[in-house]
């Protein structure tokens, strides 16, 4: 058992110090390796970056409640202290209806067609602060829902209608992220497959000898399989510092564009979860891609 | 140990190499194998390897029939016979450590009981001391010696060698072929194919003469040798 262990150590020491006697040629192997495990890492963090920014907007989501004209003011108040005792609510603002003609004469720029008019024709308005652990979509109809079953509430405006859309279109880009990570992976254990070809090719003497001696295929496959491991871990690793270049390039623009909304939302890298899935891929697809190539290319290679 | 029982080889490319072949070589016995080249020495050699199979007839080795072995079992036959090489077939990218300890490695066996037995059959070729060689920094006859050493560093119970002398000068090719009868002392089943007609001469053990795929002659000779020292005096003019 022990010298079980110890041949498969030196047969994984053995291959590793294979790949560095040709460090062009593997560096480049797993180099493009690691550039296309590195699309889908960066795509993974496209998605999820986005989710943590809509969720970020989701909380931002106020409600606003126009009230029917007329309801005394003295109303509109009870009404917002009433909500303010709702646990999904954090705070409600009463906006009178001179106030928000006020607001509207600054802002809107018709000042003097306002001016004309004799009477006020906004009602008083409320917004509602929803508590952020209540800012889910499902959670915000129901208490638009609620405040819209008030009999002195005439309209009530949530508008999640664009972070619904903003989610579908996640889910759309995450399907494709998917198919683009299966395509990828073909492409990774073609390269491993194609780059392992070419290595038996080259040792096709000792495979032969191997062979001649009593060497039983998976005896001759193991240095190969190996090989394809370590390609595995070198390009999981070269895409993990990709992803990380990228994220640290991108960090300080999305920040201040996120700034300028409001927000403050900034870019996080592969945390330790899809790091070590990366890399069990990265594993998995070298093996894989060597195995098939080995198992192929090895049974044509008989002693004559 | 060995019996080939009316054996035809014929290739694919329809060149007949052995034809009804018949022949028996008991536990323990040493043999040459002789006739011109593509008399059929090499084919003859490579069905005991399980290079080849037969066309027709059985060849049985060691008790198993060689021809019923499934490929999954090739490696596991193959480790039961020592085989030498005319051109060595050594792997000059590894110590001559490393080459004569793979068919250990293979057998997975222990670090320190492989360099005990790499350094035993290094002894037993007169090559110890030499471990840390690559082949090419050997002469042609200490390579064919690695060879050998290879070939029996697992203690097959049958070495086969085909034309192991071929490019030794006669000097170098006695000594190969002494290494050869002190395995058969201690009970390998030995068979030589080789021409090498002053070899032939200088050690008179059984001969089987192949021509045209078939044995034309197979004599009992005596299985005394003589005297190693003797021999080399014999050959001084």
């Amino acid at each position: 058992m022990s010298a079980w262990i110890t041949r498969h150590l030196q047969t994984l020491i053995g291959a590793l110090g294979r790949l560095s006697e040709q460090k062009l040629a593997t560096l480049l192997t797993t180099l493009v390796i690691g550039i296309a495990l590195a699309l889908p890492a960066c795509l993974h963090l496209l998605i999820a970056n986005a989710q943590t920014a809509t969720g970020n907007w989701n909380r931002a989501v106020d409600l606003s409640v126009y009230m029917k004209i007329p309801t005394s003011i003295d109303e509109v108040r009870r009404i917002a202290e009433r909500l303010r005792q709702r646990r999904d609510v954090n705070d409600v603002e009463v906006l009178t209806a001179d106030e928000a003609l006020k607001e509207f004469r600054r802002d809107s720029g018709f000042g003097s067609a306002v001016d004309a008019l004799t009477g006020n024709p906004l009602p008083h308005s409320l917004i509602v602060h929803p508590k952020s652990e209540y800012a889910t979509a499902a959670h915000l109809e129901e208490l638009a829902g609620d405040i819209r079953a008030l009999p002195s509430v005439d309209l009530v405006q949530l508008d999640t209608a664009w972070v619904n859309r903003l989610q579908a279109i996640l889910e759309a880009v995450r399907r494709a992220v998917f198919l683009t990570a299966a395509f990828l992976a073909v492409g990774v254990m073609a390269i491993v497959g194609n780059t392992i070809r070419l290595d038996i090719q080259n040792r096709r003497a000792e495979i032969e000898v191997t062979k001649l001696v009593g060497g039983s295929d998976a005896f001759v496959r193991r240095p190969f399989l190996y090989s394809g491991f370590w390609y595995g871990v070198g390009g999981a690793v070269i895409a993990w510092l990709l992803t990380t270049i990228v994220v640290g390039v991108l960090r300080e623009p999305v920040s201040r564009i996120a700034g300028l909304y409001g927000s403050g939302f900034t870019v996080s890298g592969l945390g330790l979860q899809p790091t070590l899935i990366l890399l069990g891929s990265g594993v998995f697809l070298g093996w894989l891609g060597s195995y098939i190539a080995a198992s192929r290319h090895l049974r044509e290679i008989e002693p004559s | 140990m060995i019996r080939f029982d009316h054996v035809f080889k014929r290739y694919p490319n329809g060149r007949e190499a052995l034809s009804d072949l018949s022949l028996e070589l008991a536990s323990g016995e040493i043999a040459f194998l002789t006739g011109h080249s593509g008399a059929g020495k090499s084919s003859l050699l490579k069905l005991i390897a399980l290079i080849e199979r037969p066309s027709r007839g059985q060849v049985i080795v060691n008790g198993q029939n060689v021809g019923s072995v499934p490929r999954s079992k090739i490696p596991a036959y193959r480790r039961q016979i020592g085989v030498v090489f005319q051109d060595h077939k050594l792997l000059h990218d590894r110590t001559i450590f490393d080459n004569i300890a793979l068919p250990l490695i293979i057998a997975g066996i222990g670090t320190k009981e492989i360099g005990k037995r790499v350094r035993a059959a290094l002894d037993q070729v007169g090559l110890l001391g030499r471990e840390q060689s690559r082949p090419l920094e050997l002469s042609t006859g200490e390579q064919q010696r690695v060879g050998i050493a290879r070939a029996v560093v697992s203690k097959p119970p049958i070495l086969i060698a085909d034309e192991p002398t071929g490019n030794l000068d006669p000097d170098l090719s006695l000594e190969v072929m002494n290494i050869f009868r002190r395995f058969n002392e201690v009970g390998v089943t030995v068979l030589i194919a080789s021409h090498d007609l002053y070899l032939l001469e200088q050690f008179p053990v059984r001969r089987i003469r192949l021509e045209g795929g078939k044995i034309v002659d197979s004599d009992e000779a005596p299985q005394k040798l003589l005297d190693p020292a003797r021999l080399m005096e014999n050959r001084k003019p």
